[in-house]
């Protein structure tokens, strides 16, 4: 019993969690921009690129000069400098292009498709700069628990493994998140952003200037997006490729959440991400320590192989749709 | 057609012209046949979005089941296949079908409540392992006949020409699907929705070994066209070739580029002659109200949801043909090689720099677009050499450039979908 629970824990939960984590810090930059913005920002899986990117450089700069982070990844040191580059280059769009745009109030179904012209600048940008090829730049200890020690304490057969990019990425997150909910909740800029988010007219009549609040979105969005592209990328690997199709688990949180919630985007991310991981895991090692012995399972117990997991983000998000138009918490919608 | 847009036409034509006094005509041949194919591509993208305001980003995906539609039809049978399981398979989806029916009908019939949620969880669990049941032995059979070429249910030998109308039925046929679901979701869900789908079919035609052999590909497709290996055999042709003084292999590849430039140019012309004139019929003018106004359009009495299913799906079959088509040229089907980028995002550049809503707008950018996007490369190389040209050989930074001058393409193609919606919003021909 106790096996069978170690193992799901091993494999559904923890993965799970730290994926969940990740998503809901993409989802929490797509669902801020679309509150200020108004429009679904499909640059976002190549703005995580791109910040994840220039981390990945700034860390083999400290690796060069002998800077690490001891047991940490050194990718957290430089994790700040990623920031600062994809807020500057956010910023930069936003002047140079979206803005042009805001100030026609132009329809959101334009405002999507210039998003999809930056997409495809950033994409090449990434590309150009970092290469198609895998990245892997975790460094650090590798284990916060590995299976055999956990085996060693506690005298079960099924060990518990857990990563230290796994305990990072469920940490920061948390930090992020309460710091993010501290500054929208108790800051002037953070009431600011949220009156605008309910109703513009309101808040400018309010005296809150625009420009401002549509700036701090956007850096906010960029430094959620470089720590969520930078957690994954050390939990998986590196590759321009695989953030822009995050894409679509990302957008599913945000809109299973609710668009423009900030607590629905992370509960969206997490029910996505366990959602997936549970449906495409071969489910017979936890079985078999469940039922007795002549009852074990003959084949995987899979549900769908995991090439399926789009079809997963997908399918809940037709089904939260159907039956929920706004999503799980009350979103907007434009 | 006024004049202006015939000199934007002329000028796309000399690019062609140009590429083959520079380079060779074998490969302009090249360059215009996939543009044939993307123009079309781009007039079932403006069939949705020009006529009907539908943004759909799940283009890959209706390019991809016209590519599955060529195996299906053309491809040679698999003997055996069929007999060892595709009544399993057959069996196994009307199941899955049935499941899905069954719990429209449990939705639809009972009255709201636990047990009504509690029915259709039912329906759907029992069902889903009955179709895993029947399927999966089924899908081994098939999968374990001679797998080295061949594993999957084999095509039915049909004419490659047929296989074209036949992809546009699958893409409409799923299509059809699709819009039941999502297309009463606003726009921006629509998106997401459709690029969702887009994956999973792709995800589909790379897990299904049974259906077209995965990742492994199928080759050898029949062709519309003679081969070149029997031209050169041919001494009639070879005779022809001496005459016009060219080398036979240069003439083979040449002759049959341009019989496959004229079938897809006779199906391009076909498709904008039909088009253009749905477009100036009341249909069309009725499709245009609706895009403009919703409200207006139902009060007038419209059925918005349903015309928006039909021109859905007729943008959609146009695309599968269009996917067919590329598979023929290819005679391959290799779903390794669809990426959103390349088979979604750069169809919707060439409809929204073409001309949105203007049918001769949406082939001039897929020819426009389709040439930059194979010529950026070159160009993008021969830059980097000139910028590159005072560095010292070896030094990273020249390496570095050099290495990544191909992926300039995406910046540029980024470049220009951003200046056209900047500078001429309404594209290089726009909507009347």
């Amino acid at each position: 019993m106790l096996n069978a629970l170690v193992a799901f824990l091993n494999f559904v939960f923890v993965p799970g969690l730290a994926y969940g984590a990740q998503l809901a810090l993409g989802a929490l930059g797509v669902t801020l921009i679309y509150g200020i913005l108004r429009f679904s920002n499909f640059a976002h899986g190549d703005t995580m690129a791109f910040g994840t990117m220039v981390t990945i450089l700034a860390t083999w700069g400290l690796q060069s000069l002998g800077i690490s982070g001891g047991v940490l990844p050194t990718a957290l040191i430089a994790l700040p400098f990623g920031i600062l580059v994809t807020a500057l280059f956010v910023l930069g769009t936003d002047r140079l292009v979206y803005r042009f745009y805001r100030k026609q109030k132009a329809a959101p179904t334009i405002l999507v498709i210039v998003s999809l012209g930056v997409m495809f600048v950033m994409n090449g940008l990434v590309r150009f700069i970092i290469g198609v090829e895998e990245q892997a730049f975790a460094d650090g200890g590798r284990f916060l628990i590995t299976a055999g020690d956990f085996k060693a304490w506690t005298g079960l057969k099924e060990g518990l493994a857990i990563r230290t990019t796994q305990g990072i990425t469920v940490v920061t997150a948390v930090i992020v998140v309460v710091a993010l909910f501290w500054f929208l909740g108790k800051t002037r800029t953070g009431k600011s952003m949220r009156a605008f988010s309910d109703n513009e007219d309101l808040a400018l009549l309010s005296g809150i200037n625009p420009e401002r609040v549509v700036q701090v979105t956007w850096i906010i969005a960029a430094a959620l997006a470089t720590i969520a592209g930078v957690l994954y990328g050390l939990d998986k690997s590196f590759k321009a490729f695989t953030y822009f199709q995050l894409l679509l688990p990302i957008f599913a949180a945000a809109i299973v959440g609710g668009l423009g919630s900030p607590l629905g985007a992370i509960a969206g991310g997490f029910v996505i991400a366990f959602s997936e991981v549970t449906v495409t895991y071969a489910w017979k090692k936890v079985v078999t320590y469940l039922v007795p012995a002549d009852m074990a399972p003959d084949g995987l117990l899979q549900l769908m192989s995991t090439d399926y997991k789009f079809a997963v983000s997908f399918a809940i998000l037709i089904i939260v749709l159907l039956f929920m138009p706004t999503g799980l918490f009350k979103g907007k919608s434009v | 057609m006024n004049r202006k847009n015939l000199t934007l036409f002329a000028l796309v034509a000399l690019l062609f012209i140009g590429t083959g006094f520079f380079q060779s005509w074998n490969s302009s041949l090249g360059i215009l046949n996939m543009a044939l194919i993307s123009a079309i591509m781009a007039l079932g993208v403006n069939l949705q979005w020009g006529y009907a305001g539908l943004f759909n980003v799940g283009v890959m995906g209706f390019v991809a089941l016209g590519g599955l539609a060529v195996v299906l039809a053309s491809a040679e049978p698999a003997p055996g296949a069929w007999n060892a399981g595709g009544m399993g398979i057959v069996l196994g989806l009307m199941l899955g079908a049935l499941t899905i029916g069954g719990a429209i009908l449990v939705w639809r019939g009972m009255s709201k409540g636990k047990a009504r949620v509690l029915v259709l969880i039912g329906v759907l669990l029992a069902g889903f392992f009955a179709f895993r049941a029947v399927f999966d032995p089924a899908v081994t059979a098939i999968e374990a006949i001679n797998p080295a070429v061949q594993g999957n249910i084999g095509g039915l030998g049909l004419p490659v020409l047929l296989a074209w109308p036949l992809g546009g039925l699958l893409a409409a046929a799923a299509a059809w699907a699709i819009g039941k679901t999502a297309l009463g979701l606003r726009s921006d869900y629509l998106a997401i929705a459709t690029l969702g789908i887009a994956e999973i079919v792709l995800a589909v035609m790379k897990n299904e070994d049974w259906l077209a052999r995965g990742v492994k590909n199928v080759i050898s497709l029949p062709r519309p066209v003679p081969y070149e290996v029997d031209l050169q055999q041919s001494p009639g042709f070879l005779a022809w070739a001496a005459d016009w003084g060219m080398d036979p292999v240069t003439a083979s590849s040449i002759v049959v580029k341009l019989c496959y430039a004229g079938l897809f140019g006779a199906v391009l012309v076909a498709l904008v002659v039909l088009s253009e004139l749905a477009l100036k019929s009341p249909w069309g003018r009725m499709m245009r109200a609706i895009r403009d106004n919703e409200v207006a359009a139902e009060a007038m009495g419209k059925h918005v949801t349903r015309r928006h299913l039909q021109v859905f799906i007729l943008g959609s079959a146009v695309i599968g043909v269009a996917g067919a088509m590329m598979t023929t040229l290819d005679s391959q089907l290799t779903p390794g090689t669809y990426t959103p980028l390349r088979f979604t995002f750069l169809i919707w550049v060439m409809v929204i720099v073409g001309g949105s809503g203007n049918n001769w707008g949406a082939v001039l950018g897929g020819f426009l677009i389709w040439w930059l996007w194979v010529m950026v490369e070159p160009i993008g190389l021969g830059l980097m050499s000139a910028v590159t040209a005072g560095m010292a050989d070896g030094s990273w930074l020249k390496v570095h450039l050099q290495d990544s001058a191909a992926h300039m393409r995406l910046i540029t193609m980024g470049l220009v979908l951003l200046l056209v919606l900047r500078f001429s919003p309404r594209g290089l021909i726009p909507e009347k």
